[in-house]
């Protein structure tokens, strides 16, 4: 059977799963579409939130990126990951026993106002959007690369499928959907993990084989890789090329903004108590790590796989490199996509593959006769590619496809969930109309979904400058503006609605006015970014996506200040804040 | 009465430390031993692998997990004992 055929019936037959569990997972009152009627087993949560976690950008991403920063990607490996210790030891539990809908909720009841929810209900819409905007791109383009329909298309047979289980199901659909995507990806992803990990050192285990010796060599796969890339003049792959405070900063800031994302707080508000919620984050992040675990082997091998397929022989050897003409067939399936590109500068008709920005390896590859880097490599061939690299079955390359969408729509379902009941229910319900029925509120919460659909839709055809900076905007906004909040109201009782608006204004303001002058994103459109994003430029040396971890310490700062400044809150809020932190 | 606060306020008190201590643990592998001491902990090396750069890589994430099950379970401990406490009206 052809591989397009096959990828088809894959996906399709993913798909016709997805709108099964809708159907059968219709919410029939808000708590069914907000909280999933509170009635999810924390294993079943676990999954759920693994799958809601994992996007595009773990899926198809992040192994590549590893692949080429080696330690240097330990900052998203830790950073999207450590989050889970902090929601499961300061927020999730606590939320729980609170026991209402959304997190604006929350901060509009612990902080007794009405301005504090609204605000809270603007850092969380600006925070989703700039997160699913990626999650549609990513569709898009894995339609167009495997299903070789434009992106177009792509983006709106996935929106069709979001918007079937979404608006139906609301976050009781969308739970047992992501159950079902969370089986999909996670197998997708280790699959062809493990052919790999046993073509290259012979042992099935990826995260065993990463610790093995490759075979027909007596050196371990860490050990050859370091010695194939340095010869080659590239930075060593076990060591940092970033200044200790800079990685310091991103990876604290992207832990802290996993723990302070609205899409994966509320989904501990699924489970039936407050000892399930504890145990549910300890599900989650087991779950995440099964692949969390797996990506850095999948990098290394994926690395050592690339250079060995270019650098045939010796270094510097006139046969040491691949003859273009006969470059391997994935070589060239990739090159038609573009994510591969080769540009014979020597023209030689060979392939040279190394570090031409490195001075230390000028000399030597100008005695080659290099004239340049010849190999340009989009890092998410690293996943992508995985399957036909190490020759697998088409029905493995037909998985990734669908797997990639899983994790694609997994992560956009979540995201929509907390954008339509912040508007149903925060904004509509809350602040501006009061009085509408329960099903009026379920109506409403199922067009703000629809429309929330539309604009992600949109934004994801017609790509903004800040969709590409999701690592500094969603995390560094969501660790400087709600995290602190949130983490204040449980677990002091002083801090009161003056100091909280004021913590999250300046925390926002602040990290928002950091990344805009080195990105220029919104005001890019009116001319280029105020200054170089160098780290000469950045403050302290802390580049844009680890300032979120500075916008925190102000929100702190500031709360405390003002909060000591002004009244204390009342004694009703005092009570709140008594009855969450205990379960009974 | 005066025991139901007080009681309160220990069970609030002993979460407070536990929850203390995970975070020091969770922050000196995280931050300290991935990236702190990365370099000082990469001159010992294992089938190929830097101690430094196999903490960032693997042994944080798993560190995560273990501490997440920890806490639930000592937590899951503590609400009995409170539980039962508040029961027997002690």
């Amino acid at each position: 059977m052809a591989l397009k055929t096959l990828t088809y019936l894959v996906v399709g037959f993913t798909f016709v799963v997805y709108i099964a569990i809708a159907i059968w997972s219709k919410a029939k009152s808000t708590g069914e579409f907000y909280v999933a009627g509170k009635g999810v087993h924390p294993i079943a949560n676990g999954m759920a939130t693994a799958a809601d976690w994992m996007s595009a950008a773990s899926f198809i991403s992040m192994a590549g990126i590893i692949a080429f920063a080696g330690y240097d990607g330990s900052r998203f490996l830790m950073g999207w990951t450590g989050g889970f210790v902090l929601l499961a030891l300061l927020l999730a539990p606590y939320l729980r026993k609170y026991g209402k809908f959304t997190v604006p909720e929350f901060i509009g009841d612990r902080y007794y106002s009405k301005t504090a929810r609204i605000v809270a209900v603007i850092c969380l819409l600006f925070i989703s959007f700039t997160y699913i905007a990626g999650q549609m791109r990513g569709v898009g383009i894995v339609f167009s690369r495997f299903l070789e329909v434009p992106i177009g298309t792509g983006l709106i047979v996935g929106m069709g499928i979001v918007f079937i289980y979404a608006v139906l199901g609301g976050m009781k659909g969308i739970t047992y959907t992501q159950i079902a995507q969370y089986c999909v990806l996670i197998f997708a992803f280790t699959v062809p993990a493990i052919f790999i990990a046993f073509q290259l050192t012979g042992n099935f285990i990826p995260q065993v084989a990463f610790a093995s010796k490759v075979i027909g060599t007596d050196l371990y796969l860490i050990e050859k890789l370091n010695q194939v890339i340095v010869d080659l003049g590239f930075p060593n792959y076990t060591e940092s090329q970033r200044s200790t405070l800079d990685m310091f900063c991103i990876t604290a800031a992207l832990m802290i903004g996993t723990a302070g994302l609205p899409h994966v707080i509320v989904r501990f508000f699924t489970v039936p108590n407050v000892s399930d919620a504890r145990y549910s984050a300890g599900w989650a992040l087991f779950f995440i790590g099964i692949l969390y675990l797996t990506a850095p082997a999948i990098g290394s091998m994926a690395r050592l796989n690339l250079t060995n397929t270019v650098q045939i022989g010796v270094v510097g050897d006139a046969e040491g490199n691949l003859f273009y003409e006969e470059r391997p067939e994935w070589f060239r399936t990739w090159e038609s996509t573009g994510l591969l590109t080769f540009e014979d500068k020597n023209n030689d008709g060979r392939v040279q593959y190394y570090d031409d920005s490195n001075p230390d390896f000028e000399e030597q590859a100008n005695a080659f006769g290099w004239q340049g880097n010849e190999l340009v490599i989009d890092r998410d061939i690293m996943v992508l590619a995985n399957p036909e690299i190490a020759n697998l079955p088409a029905w493995v390359i037909a998985l990734i496809a669908a797997g990639g969408v899983a994790a694609a729509l997994s992560t956009a379902a979540g995201l929509l969930l907390v954008i339509s009941s912040s508007i149903s229910h925060d904004l509509l319900k809350g602040v501006i109309a009061p009085s509408i029925t329960e099903s009026q509120e379920l109506f409403a919460g199922r067009i703000s979904a629809a429309v929330a659909i539309g604009i992600a839709g949109l934004l994801g055809y017609y790509p903004p400058a800040f969709v590409a900076q999701v690592v500094a905007f969603a995390f560094g906004l969501a660790a400087a503006s709600l995290f602190p909040v949130l983490m204040l109201g449980i677990f002091t009782k002083t801090i009161n609605k003056e100091g909280a608006i004021a913590g999250m204004l300046t925390g926002l303001i602040f990290t928002y006015g950091y990344i805009e002058f080195f990105k220029g994103l919104f005001l890019q459109w009116a001319g280029t970014p105020f200054a170089a994003d160098t780290p000469d430029n950045w403050i302290f040396g802390i580049s844009p996506e680890g300032i979120g971890i500075v916008g925190m310490i102000l929100n702190i700062t500031v709360a405390v200040i003002v909060s000591k400044l002004t009244n204390p809150p009342p004694e009703e809020v005092q009570n709140l804040v008594e009855e969450i932190r205990h379960p009974q | 009465m005066n025991s139901s606060i007080d009681s309160q306020n220990t069970y609030w008190l002993r979460n407070k430390r536990l929850v203390i201590g995970c975070l020091i643990v969770w922050f000196f592998i995280s931050l300290g031993c991935s990236v702190i001491f990365a370099d000082y902990l990469n001159q010992f090396v294992y089938r190929g692998i830097p101690f430094g750069f196999w903490i960032a890589q693997q042994g944080s994430i798993i560190t995560f997990v273990l501490i997440i099950f920890f806490y639930a379970w000592r937590m899951q401990k503590l609400d009995k004992a409170f539980k039962n406490r508040k029961q027997y009206g002690s």
